[in-house]
């Protein structure tokens, strides 16, 4: 089981982010739970600067932009 | 990967880097080709219209075809240009660039890095949280936060297909200026008392955790397309209604009505253009056609920069949202600052041109 967070104030990237997890998930048949964090102070306090950023497992892997689809698949198999 | 594998995998990604380093060659010497033949385009175009090419509709239309696509091809390729030299910046990059710069050569880093990190308004008060806490000098963060929204790709490549390139590259250096003094001024008067508490609590030790994602230099061509696409889909259609109404204006209405009002003449336009523009609330693409009106109609170049600075750089929308980290007190210096300085911009603007 993966514990994700995306890290967000909820824009529409950070809704994005979460489905391609989800599907990513999916597709390799991971268990993952997925969370929003939406805290600015929280956002903060994980190092993004830009969001949506994205910890698995209480590491940060990404932050600013959409990851490539690969990359998340990676990250979740890792 | 083991080095036998790596060694294995460069021969074919380095001719498929030069297959796509070609296909961008042939592109841009097409650009260029179509670029240089659009008032040829234009003619050819309105000459199969049953107008006169003489008329009022005739002049219009000619305008109207020759500017719309002149303008997209110049915005896709600044776009496009932009979105490659992106990829090489980001925003946990720039503040590790930041942190702990004195000020002075900390505002001048902040404000060029500002034009070239990408930026999203959305994030922008994480991003300032994230400066601050990371040892980032308040003034420093402002330059980079005035600087991002104000000098960006849609902005320079607007100005340089609507009006040209030298406004374009004067209004860069103003922009830059501009975001330079502001922050270093915010900076000089130590403010950094006046945030609001749990911000100045925060404090985030050893962010350099994040993995920078290895991209390869086709990866970065894809993401510049990407951008174009983003952003072309984003802005089309505020440029159709500016060129349009741009068009009107060229066709129908005489060139002085707007001159005793917004121009160079008039020294009180351009606080009445700033004060105007503040409660508006739109991005570069969204004022172009008030821009590309305005100057239709023979408002003064300044003027209408001042205008546009102030929708972009001063906005209430985007004071409540910062207004989640700064005290109400440093918001008002940090208008205060910048409405000088847009006046400033103005002004000189309409002394040069």
């Amino acid at each position: 089981m993966k514990h994700v967070k995306v890290l967000g104030p909820g824009c529409k990237r950070c809704d994005a982010l979460v489905t391609m997890v989800k599907e990513a998930a999916n597709e390799y048949g991971i268990e993952v739970s997925v969370e929003k964090i939406t805290d600015y102070a929280e956002i903060a306090k994980a190092g993004v600067a830009s969001t949506p950023g994205l910890v698995i497992d209480g590491k940060l892997v990404h932050a600013g932009g959409l990851p490539k689809p690969d990359s998340i698949s990676a990250w979740l198999a890792a | 990967m083991s080095t036998q594998t790596e060694t294995f995998a460069q021969p074919p990604h380095a001719r498929q880097t030069a297959l796509w380093l070609a296909g961008l060659a042939a592109f841009l010497a097409a650009w260029w080709g179509i670029y240089t033949h659009l008032i040829a385009f234009s003619e050819w175009l309105v000459s199969l219209l049953p107008v006169k090419r003489e008329s009022h509709l005739g002049d219009a239309l000619a305008f109207f075809f020759y500017d719309t696509p002149k303008v997209l091809m110049l915005l896709a390729l600044v776009v496009f240009g932009m979105g490659v030299i992106r990829t090489y910046f980001s925003p946990e990059r720039t503040r590790a660039l930041l942190s702990g710069k004195r000020e002075g050569v900390g505002n001048v880093m902040a404000a060029g890095l500002g034009v070239l990190t990408p930026f999203c308004s959305c994030s922008a008060v994480p991003l300032f949280i994230g400066f601050v806490s990371a040892g980032v000098p308040l003034g420093v963060t402002f330059s980079f936060l005035i600087a991002a929204p104000m000098v960006n790709e849609v902005a320079l490549g607007l100005l340089f297909g609507l009006v040209g390139w030298k406004v374009a590259v004067t209004y860069l250096a103003f922009g830059l200026s501009l975001a330079v003094v502001a922050g270093w001024v915010i900076g000089r008067l130590k403010l950094e008392d006046w945030l609001e508490d749990w911000v100045k609590e925060i404090s985030i030790e050893g962010t350099a955790g994040l993995p920078e994602e290895r991209l390869t230099f086709i990866d970065r061509l894809k993401l510049g397309i990407d951008a174009v696409h983003e952003i072309v889909a984003k802005v089309w259609l505020w440029i159709l209604l500016g060129i349009g109404m741009g068009a009107a204006i060229h066709g129908f209405v005489p060139e002085d009505l707007m001159v005793r009002i917004m121009g160079a003449d008039a020294w009180w336009s351009v606080p009445a253009a700033v004060l105007l523009g503040v409660p508006m609330y739109t991005n570069a693409a969204g004022v172009i056609p008030i821009v590309e009106a305005l100057l239709g109609k023979g408002a003064a170049l300044g003027t209408t920069l001042a205008f546009m600075m102030s929708v972009i750089a001063l906005s209430l929308p985007e004071m409540i949202i910062l207004r989640k980290v700064l005290t109400l007190k440093l918001i008002g210096v940090f208008i205060a600052v910048v409405a000088s300085g847009i006046l400033a911009v103005g002004f000189l603007f309409n002394l040069i041109f």
